[in-house]
């Protein structure tokens, strides 16, 4: 089964383009032949002549990203993209919501979905829909989220997984708060998962993990890529019986999505190591394993600089106790997991910590609440790493961040013009609002 | 890729505007060596086959360069600067067509540029301007550049403002303003100044000031840098912003360094819509991030390196200080000090090679030092290009909608309360047809409530603003 992916804007589109490369690498590095052949159907169509062309669609509202990408893509002599597969305009959204939502969206609604509909007809059986975009600008944002609704809409029984890239907190785009605002708000009734990478979060792991001394967006997509890759590259479930999963997507969101109120996801992935430490660096389940669950306990995005202290209750707390005692600080609280091993020996691995009730929200039984994918194929030259979807507090405090700042802005009434020039009004922003401080709230009482 | 089109007008816009098609054929053929008519071209060219007749749709796309014509406007109300033009090296850039001329000028007077050239020349500005914008595929932005003291560049100017508004609502207008110094020599500069920054607030969706003391203080700076003969004090040749080595003209005019720094500001303002960078930043995302009100549109503009030094290595801490100089008062475009007032939003336009964590870590240093609004206190607008400018390895733009602008504008206002409560001079703007008493209390009580605005924003500045409260949901 195979995912189709639609790439939006200037950071989907550049993000997409280091995915398929990675895909495609840890596709071709491997020996083992059915991970590979399942791989190469789920992202890449063979043609004719053996060319592996990515099932990927490009979209954006000015082209240089777009050609940009194709070119890389044809430089790496492994795949490329679709000749039709992708279609810009000449001027971009102005870091403008409202402009990509109710201008550039409906516009050329018709062409994207045609070629959508192209891409997906090439699949012999579609198992989700991947978006990914940013949550900052214009395009990405606005445009992005109405493909999504279109596409909702075209597909009403296919999975549709949003992958989102959020900036960094101190700016790159002066209303990115507003435009973040209005993306999620109305994600969140569109999109079965929302999956979230932050700029703040990759780039501490570019800086202090892998030591890269002048961090560009080419090694922050490279992060966010091999993240992503690992998530989706084929993995045996406990219900696959032996063979790859054949739909990861759909498998992801019944494992992690199981009430509507609760879609945000976030991964975090151990090890994760600059390539010329990578040859000198040990890991054993044990340690990967103990580091991964700390690092969703306190809440921690990479292996260093975890808080030991933070411990899990030891009892699970009932009723009012839960009410009064509240949450111990800094514990973060998890909806769902998903563990993802790939390696070697990995039927070895001990997961034992992961099942622990006392991680989980009380109303959820805790064997629903975990999930467990492995492979003995490794990923991406790590001879063991382990990976964690989890559907927990994490993205709490960056998201009252986000409102919180927007809402100030919006107190000010500062910038309302450019959006209502284009057609959103008070009440939309008021109601964007609204749903997400539904969501703030649902999350903090986990 | 999108294309703008250049209205020069009057004698100070039409002499910049000079200065900027020098500078960027200069840029272009250090970018562009095989000769190719590319989409960076086009953003402010056409490719013509001169051959054919002139004014017919020959336009020449992709493919090597025949000749190319500049996608300009150029209207002056006198002969002299547009004639030199004309039979100067630029000249093959500009067909007939393109330019509006008359003889007798506007006599410093704005209601004769405004009203009396407004109205005669108005269908012939109109067809010039839907001309330009028909050769254009993809038509953004229109580029203004005009004075504010003198009658032509100032009255007839903001008329072509209106009409822009008018006849093209949805193209963006961006406008380069040279407000008059204090020691100007045009008595009646107040005046047509504060005529035209009416205009200026209504029509226009940016407006960059800039003043001439404050080029002529860059400008000496610059020749006491390269003439205080210190060791490793030799500026790179063409690599101050005041050059125009290596450009088409010939031996440098008196204005013309003053004229290339502003040059250098419309480059780099468009060089992300140009050329190609980690992280884009059109046109039309600088209107949108920088305006947070509709009428509090101006932006300051600092360019920095002024120079570079040659046979020197860049090391880090010299890219730091690009950043740092940018925020001291030394490099503004106008007299201003925006460390001293507040941002109410700022964008850096970074070209060359610089990483988006050089510009982090400049950003989280500067930050403590710079007093933001308190509803956007990480007000930050960033661009990344990776095309550097001619002559350095990189270089910064910034442009702060700060409230430092609101000194310049009260100076302004005062000058002109003088001459008004003389009634000085009024009699030559009274008697052009079109012209009223009332215009200049409009324009008056404009300016002061555009004071009045940026006060406001002012009196926030020292307290410390309580976040809104947030919406409570039931539980």
């Amino acid at each position: 089964m195979s995912i189709v992916t639609v790439q939006l804007g200037q950071c989907g589109n550049q993000v997409g383009q280091e995915f398929f490369e990675v895909i495609s690498n840890d596709a071709n590095d491997t020996q083992r032949k059915v991970y590979s052949e399942c791989s190469s159907e789920r992202f890449f169509n063979e043609t004719a002549n053996r060319n592996l062309v990515a099932r990927s669609v490009l979209i954006d509202m000015e082209p240089k990203v777009i050609s940009q990408s194709i070119a890389k893509a044809a430089k790496s002599g492994k795949w490329r993209y679709g000749d039709l597969s992708h279609f810009s305009q000449k001027q971009g959204s102005g870091n403008n919501w409202a402009n990509g939502y109710c201008v550039h969206g409906p516009r050329h609604e018709e062409v994207v979905v045609d070629i959508v509909r192209r891409e997906v007809e090439r699949c012999d059986r579609l198992a989700g829909i991947m978006a990914m975009m940013s949550v900052a600008g214009g395009t990405g944002s606005g445009v992005g989220t109405y493909v999504t609704q279109c596409l909702r809409d075209a597909y009403p029984n296919s999975f549709i997984l949003n992958h989102l890239t959020w900036p960094y907190g101190t700016g790159e785009v002066i209303v990115q708060n507003y435009n973040s605002v209005l993306t999620l708000s109305h994600l969140y009734q569109l999109s079965d998962a929302i999956l979230v990478h932050e700029n703040d979060t990759v780039h501490k792991i570019c800086a202090q993990l892998m030591n890269i001394k002048h961090i560009s967006f080419s090694d922050v997509n490279k992060v966010i890529a091999h993240q992503l890759g690992s998530v989706l590259q084929p993995a045996l479930t406990g219900d696959s019986h032996g063979l790859y999963n054949r739909n990861p997507i759909g498998e992801l969101m019944s494992g992690l999505v199981c009430h509507p109120e609760y879609k945000l996801l976030s991964v975090c992935n151990i090890p994760q190591v600059s390539s010329s430490s990578m040859a000198y660096s040990m890991f054993t389940w044990p340690a990967l394993l103990k580091h991964l669950r700390q690092m969703l306990i306190a809440n921690a995005k990479m292996e260093e600089g975890i808080d030991w202290q933070v411990r899990a209750p030891s009892h699970q707390p009932e009723g009012i106790e839960r009410a009064r005692s509240h949450r111990r600080p800094g514990f973060n609280t998890s909806l769902a997991n998903l563990l993802i091993l790939r390696g070697k020996d990995v039927n070895s691995a001990e997961i034992g910590g992961f099942q622990d009730p006392t991680l989980y929200t009380p109303w959820l039984p805790a064997d629903e609440a975990f999930s467990m994918w492995k492979t003995p194929v490794p990923f991406n030259k790590y001879e063991k790493s382990a990976i964690l979807v989890s559907n927990s507090q994490t993205l709490l405090r960056p998201l009252d961040n986000m409102v919180g700042k927007a809402w100030n802005m919006f107190a000010s009434r500062a910038y309302i013009h450019q959006y209502t020039k284009f057609g959103i009004s008070e009440e939309d922003f008021l109601d964007s609002f609204t749903s997400l401080e539904q969501v703030i709230s649902s999350y903090s009482q986990l | 890729m999108t294309q703008s089109v250049v209205v020069q007008v009057g004698q100070c816009g039409n002499q910049v505007g000079c200065r900027f098609w020098d500078l960027a054929l200069r840029e272009h053929s250090h970018v562009n060596k095989k000769g190719i008519y590319d989409e960076a071209l086009s953003s402010f060219f056409r490719n013509v086959d001169s051959r054919r007749s002139v004014g017919g749709s020959c336009d020449i796309t992709g493919g090597r360069i025949q000749s190319l014509k500049a996608r300009a406007v150029l209207v002056d109300m006198e002969e002299g600067v547009v004639n030199e033009i004309l039979q100067g090296p630029l000249r093959e850039l500009f067909d007939s067509t393109q330019l509006i001329t008359d003889v007798s000028g506007s006599g410093n007077n704005w209601a004769v540029g405004h009203w009396t050239y407004g109205s005669a020349y108005r269908e012939q500005i109109v067809d010039q301007l839907r001309r330009a914008a028909e050769h254009c595929d993809c038509l953004q932005c229109f580029f203004l550049i005009h004075s504010m003291g003198g009658g032509t560049g100032s009255g007839l100017g903001t008329c072509v403002l209106k009409l822009l508004e008018e006849e093209f609502p949805e193209v963006c207008r961006i406008v380069t303003s040279v407000y008059p110094s204090a020691e100007d020599d045009v008595i009646t500069s107040p005046y047509n100044s504060v005529l035209a920054m009416r205009e200026l607030t209504e029509h226009a969706d940016c407006v960059l000031p800039v003043e001439n003391q404050s080029l002529v203080d860059i400008m000496n700076k610059i020749k006491h840098m390269s003439h205080s003969g210190k060791p490793g004090s030799v500026i790179k040749k063409d690599s101050a912003i005041i050059s125009g080595q290596g450009g088409v003209s010939g031996a440098e005019k008196p204005f013309d360094a003053m004229n290339n720094i502003v040059a250098n500001l419309l480059l780099n303002i468009t060089s992300s819509a140009r050329f190609e960078g980690s992280l884009n930043m059109d046109l039309n995302e600088i209107a949108m991030n920088l305006v947070p009100f509709p009428r509090l549109h101006y932006l300051v503009p600092s360019l920095t390196p002024l120079y570079t030094l040659a046979d020197v290595n860049i090391p880090t801490r010299r890219l730091d200080q690009m950043f740092t100089d940018a925020f001291s008062k030394d490099h503004q475009l106008i007299r201003a000090d925006p460390k001293h007032s507040l941002y109410l939003a700022c964008a850096l336009m970074v070209r060359g090679n610089v990483q988006v964590s050089d510009l982090r870590r400049n950003i989280e240093r500067l930050k403590p030092t710079l007093p933001f609004v308190s509803w956007n206190q990480e007000g930050w607008k960033t661009g990344l290009c990776s095309v550097p400018p001619v002559g350095h390895s990189h270089s910064l733009l910034a442009l702060a909608n700060n409230t430092c602008v609101k000194p310049t504008f009260m100076e302004l206002r005062d000058r002109f309360a003088k001459l008004y409560r003389k009634k000085a001079h009024m009699h030559h703007y009274l008697h052009v047809d079109g012209m009223e008493q009332g215009c200049f209390t409009e324009a008056i009580s404009s300016l002061s409530s555009l004071i009045e605005e940026y006060s406001q924003l002012d009196a926030t500045k020292d307290r410390l603003m309580p976040d809104a409260a947030r919406l409570n949901i039931a539980t």
